[in-house]
């Protein structure tokens, strides 16, 4: 699969959150793009990802 | 020929040259700016020239002010802000900053949303004075934004921005900007734009602590219609605070990329 533009291998597939958790993304801080498609923050437990599919994660630092 | 004079259109007699004219309808006028730039030497005017003659130290009359204020612009795109209409989430070092660029700039109408009042510990970033110290930061801007140009339309909401009001907050804007302190609530007010309003832009911020490089901060368009500005790396934490310069600097990334886009410029 590609994650940021990085091709990874996911052996199996898995949630949306566990993937970001294995990553090391704070998951309450980022957002995500699926295969072109914006997934909300209450879909990271249910939605699946395989290693056919793109994903984009950006992340969020405080300040401002 | 046809040319517009301190905002007005008028028919001059061709050839014609800029003090001649300066001498007929402003003889006391010491600046000249041409289409946008200030000259000081004489030269001949061409046809659909915008010319401003400036008086300083006077008001000058209400027609006149607004086209004055937009003289140093880039000739044409004045009117083209005038229409947009741009959300600000957030009214702290990043969004206090960023209306009062948009102000400047003359976007139309400014919508300036944060729940909380000016304190002490905002002066060092935010654009804020003393005499605002405990108003709501809403009614603080919108005063300053009056005082620099009073013909943008700004309307507030002193309210904290949620996953749920966001989806009646923001509705029927061009481009919203993400100004929030909180990374929690910069992740969640992207989220629900980019979910509920495809075709709005978001520009959000994140990394713009301490006082590394200026140089770090840039503007990347992420995905969709998500523009993010700053490092992306340093955050406001104990012992990397805040200041001045690095935050503005986001700012100013930040608002010039909805410029951009208001002026139909989608890349980063």
């Amino acid at each position: 699969m590609k994650l940021n533009g990085m091709t990874i291998t996911l052996n199996q597939s898995c949630t949306i959150t566990a993937l970001l958790t294995q990553h090391h993304y704070p998951v309450q801080q980022v957002a995500v793009e699926l295969n072109d498609k914006i997934v909300p923050k209450r879909e990271f437990d249910t939605t699946f990802v395989t290693d056919e599919d793109t994903i984009e994660v950006v992340s969020f630092v405080g300040g401002g | 020929m046809t040319i517009t004079l301190n905002g007005k259109s008028i028919t001059v007699t061709s050839p014609i040259s800029l003090f001649t004219l300066k001498q007929q309808y402003r003889p006391e006028a010491e600046i000249m700016i041409v289409n946008g730039y200030q000259l000081h030497e004489d030269r001949l005017i061409q046809p659909d020239d915008i010319i401003h003659f400036i008086q300083k130290g006077i008001l000058p009359p209400k027609d006149e002010l607004e086209s004055m204020l937009a003289a140093r612009h880039t000739p044409q795109i004045y009117q083209l802000l005038k229409q947009s209409k741009v959300a600000i989430a957030g009214l702290g070092g990043l969004g206090s900053q960023i209306a009062m660029m948009l102000a400047r700039t003359g976007v139309g109408h400014l919508f300036l949303v944060d729940f909380d009042i000016v304190e002490p510990s905002n002066l060092n970033r935010q654009c804020y004075a003393i005499s605002h110290l405990g108003m709501y930061k809403t009614q603080a801007l919108k005063s300053q934004i009056e005082q620099v140009n009073p013909f943008v339309c700004v309307t507030c909401e002193n309210t904290y921005v949620t996953s749920e009001n966001l989806k009646t907050l923001f509705q029927g804007y061009q481009v919203v900007c993400e100004a929030f302190d909180n990374p929690v609530c910069k992740a969640e007010l992207v989220n629900g734009i980019l979910e509920h309003f495809p075709d709005c832009a978001i520009v959000a911020a994140s990394g713009m602590a301490g006082y590394e490089s200026s140089n770090l901060i840039r503007t990347k368009r992420i995905f969709g219609n998500l523009y993010l500005c700053g490092d992306n790396v340093h955050e406001a934490k104990p012992g990397q605070g805040l200041m001045a310069p690095r935050v503005s600097i986001c700012a100013a990334h930040q608002a010039n990329m909805v410029i951009r886009l208001l002026l139909g410029e989608q890349e980063a």
